[in-house]
């Protein structure tokens, strides 16, 4: 069973996001970036998954400008096997990057796709729902468990209500949740033999893709400041003021 | 507990200005070199903190064509003023009355943070492997005695110290030499220092905290290429200190202040005296409706000349700031951080070449513009004890008249840990509230850091007596750990009217200004897990 893992690179989750002063987009100069944390999940049950003999190959794949390059060679230093870079400059929206991962999919014919449940960057939660329409097959969304059988998968779902399990059928896309595992550090070793694997990198416009953005963007802004709180003297107070002033109850 | 090792030519620990300018030198003068270079942080850069008004010397001599390299030194220094400050009134010191060194007309007003990324770049271009993420936690000796590299940290441990399922064993990195290049107080130079006595007959060494913020201001206050700097208000006569000011491009002002941390008053909060400098009518109306991006801190080293330690030892060379290499007057440290840098491969490289012994380090130093720079620059902190105008008057005439050479050295007489009176005996300072428009608490500022250190992991702020912070330097200090630290991650709690001893040691932003300034040296700071600490971006 070969499987394919879509990674994205991000802003660092520990960075304080700054708004462009013009509102065409966020401040990403001199920021430090790295992998989707979930990315890391689908990654790290991947590698799991071959470790115990139940795959035989594990491709990273990610889409978009020369150094998101950096984030599957960081999936080859926790296991991965080879790499795939399609490069592509400008504002990528979630269609888009499906429809390259079908393209891809064509090609690798890997036997499960996983990626993380959504990026935390747009949070659009789509590309994998997406990707599992183009293919027409069966989606994991969420997943916080995966049990390998056969021909088929055992996926828990993190849903509102609390825990669902659900079997599909191989091929497959799974989406994983952060729950799924706690991804491995990558050793110093095996990020200076990861510099030796092989990444393939192709020029997204040889793969006869519409990449074009179909939303138009107006502007960006941050969120209203919260305002300060205030203490109440006591219960009464707190009541008195939820009701006449919050209106809440 | 055996661990993966492996060797190289060359290994230097830290990726600031110092280590990079290592390498790369190194790699210029024998491309066949093996070199391995470890950074802590989670990404070149994102552990540097600096003004930074940059005199290009040693960078012309390593890369005489960066220009053409695209790098980024790009505001040249176009004004310069100079401020003494009163509680409301400033005044204006003529340039042309600064001692030579303190003008900056040839320099440029950078971030430190990015010439490190890009002196990266450079370096991985030559073929140095740049591992990020991985601090050096242990040094390694031959059975002589000698040095012989670094383990890194383990990663995976939790805070009880257990392994846990993702544990990952430290790496032994063996260099036929090893250089520590860790910046100011690095935990390792310490620890070098004290072993092999590099600091015997040697003054004190002497310590600042800086603080840096960045601003983004209005357009009709913005005078790209502006320099400014200011003494006085709001320390008093005896404290040493000042602040600088520089306007970079983008509409961005670098506001920081630096105190010594040879302050005598416990109560003294330095994050505090630079909340409230902002408050001064001169740099209010600069940064008034404008936008705080960064901020940040970290302790640098003043004690120069006299407090620099033997720079070389078997196996071994400390560079940059892990010696201490800052000149204080000129308030330069990346420079000559540099050419030490520098001036150690080529040692290295005669030593590995022909087998002469890495003393010939310190001759090299002895012969170069970097010794003659931090002789002449000698007189001026410690004149700074006698207090600011004593200071001033013996500065202008040691540097102005002198030029530095005057006949005599003054020593540093105390380390900066020695140097607090007991809280009872010293004024309280009554601090203005933050307004959260020119002023800020520290939760905020932390947050502005983007520090984190990954949850369950052993405190990397070791006490060598627990009980110390609440028996003793409470009563005796009112522990000032709560006020010295920029990050608070000091706190002294009262659970049941009883007083407990807390370390938020998530919040460090690797400063090392407890290390330096604990009254009795009961805080250690050792490397948390790689990747820990702030994410800086420009700073």
């Amino acid at each position: 069973m070969k499987i394919l893992v879509a990674v994205k690179r991000v802003i660092d989750y520990n960075v304080q996001i700054r708004v462009k002063e013009d509102g065409t987009g966020v401040v990403t100069d001199n920021v430090k970036m790295s992998t989707n944390p979930p990315d890391d999940n689908a990654i790290e049950e991947a590698v799991k998954i071959k470790e115990a003999g139940k795959a035989t190959e594990v491709v990273a794949v990610t889409v978009g400008e020369e150094k998101a390059q950096e984030t599957v060679r960081k999936a080859l230093a926790v296991g991965a096997d080879r790499g795939i870079h399609v490069k592509v400059d400008g504002i990528l929206e979630p269609l888009a990057v499906s429809k390259i991962l079908q393209k891809i999919v064509d090609k690798e014919k890997p036997d499960l796709v996983f990626m993380g449940k959504q990026a935390i960057d747009d949070d659009c939660n789509q590309t994998g729902q997406m990707l599992s329409a183009l293919l027409n097959w069966p989606q994991a969304t969420f997943a916080s468990k995966i049990d390998v059988k056969d021909n088929k998968l055992e996926v828990t779902r993190e849903i509102d209500e609390g825990l669902e399990t659900i079997e599909i059928n191989v091929p497959a896309i799974v989406t994983c949740d952060l729950r799924l595992n706690e991804p491995r550090y990558a050793s110093l070793p095996n990020i200076m033999k990861a510099k030796k694997k092989p990444i393939e990198e192709i020029a997204a416009s040889d793969l006869d893709v519409d990449v074009s953005p179909r939303l138009e963007q107006l502007k960006v802004e941050e969120p209203p400041k919260r305002k300060a709180g205030i203490k109440v003297a006591n219960v009464a107070e707190l009541v008195q003021k939820l009701k006449n002033e919050a209106k809440v109850i | 507990m055996s661990r993966e090792s492996m060797e190289y030519d060359v290994v230097i620990i830290g990726g600031g200005p110092s280590g990079l300018s290592t390498a790369i030198k190194l790699k210029q003068l024998d491309p066949n070199l093996n070199i391995c270079l470890l950074e802590k942080a989670s990404e070149i850069g994102a552990h540097i903190l600096s003004g930074n008004v940059f005199e290009t010397r040693a960078l012309d001599e390593l890369l005489p064509n960066w220009r053409e390299l695209n790098s980024p030194i790009k505001t040249k220094v176009t004004k310069e003023k100079f401020l003494f400050l009163g509680k409301t009134k400033s005044l204006s010191w003529p340039t042309w009355l600064l001692p030579k060194v303190q003008q900056n007309h040839k320099n440029y007003i950078i971030s430190l943070a990015n010439l490190c990324r890009w002196l990266a770049e450079q370096a991985e271009n030559l073929g140095v492997e740049i591992f990020p993420g991985f601090p050096a936690s242990e040094i390694l000796y031959n059975e002589d005695g000698s040095v012989k590299g670094v383990a890194t940290q383990d990663m995976g441990i939790d805070k009880d110290g257990n392994k846990k399922d993702s544990f990952e064993p430290g790496i032994e990195l063996l260099g036929k030499v090893t250089v520590f290049a860790e910046g100011c107080r690095g935990h390792l130079g310490k620890q070098l220092i004290e072993k092999f006595e590099l600091n015997k007959d040697k003054d004190p060494q002497q310590y600042g905290i800086g603080f840096k913020e960045i601003w983004e201001i209005e357009d009709k206050n913005h005078e790209e290429g502006l320099v400014m700097h200011t003494a006085g208000w709001p320390l008093d006569n005896n404290t040493y200190g000042g602040s600088f000011m520089y306007h970079a491009e983008n509409k961005q002002v670098f506001l920081g202040y630096v105190i010594g941390l040879d302050y005598k008053n416990p109560h003294l909060s330095p994050y505090d005296e630079f909340q409230r400098f902002k408050t001064h009518p001169a740099i209010k109306k600069i940064i008034e409706g404008g936008k705080r991006i960064s901020y940040g801190a970290r302790a640098l080293i003043e004690g120069g000349f006299q407090s620099l330690p033997k720079m070389f030892m078997p196996g071994a060379l400390l560079v940059g700031c892990d010696a201490g290499t800052l000149n204080m007057p000129k308030i330069k440290g990346s420079h000559t951080a540099m050419k030490s840098g520098i001036i150690a491969a080529e040692t290295i490289n005669e030593h590995l070449k022909e087998n002469k012994d890495l003393s010939i380090y310190e001759d090299k130093f002895k012969n170069s513009w970097l010794h003659k720079e931090l002789y002449e620059a000698r007189n001026v902190k410690p004149s700074f004890s006698w207090g600011l105008i004593l200071g001033i008057i013996f500065t202008g005439i040691d540097q102005i008249i002198f030029r530095g050479n005057l006949p005599f050295t003054l020593k540093h007489k105390h380390a900066d840990h020695e140097t607090l009176k007991p809280a009872n005996q010293m004024p309280k300072i009554d601090y203005p509230k933050y307004d959260n428009v020119i002023t800020f608490d520290k939760t905020s500022s932390v947050y502005l850091t983007g520090t984190n250190h990954a949850d369950n992991q052993p405190v990397h702020l070791k006490l060598k007596d627990p009980d110390l912070p609440i028996n003793y330097t409470l009563e005796k200090f009112d522990e000032p750990a709560q006020r010295y630290c920029p990050a608070g991650v000091y706190e002294v709690q009262k659970e049941n009217d009883v007083n407990k001893f807390v370390i938020n040691s998530q919040n460090c932003i690797h400063c090392k200004t407890c290390d330096i300034k604990e009254p009795s040296q009961n805080i250690t700071w050792v490397t948390p897990e790689g990747s820990g600490g702030p994410r800086y971006g420009n700073m």
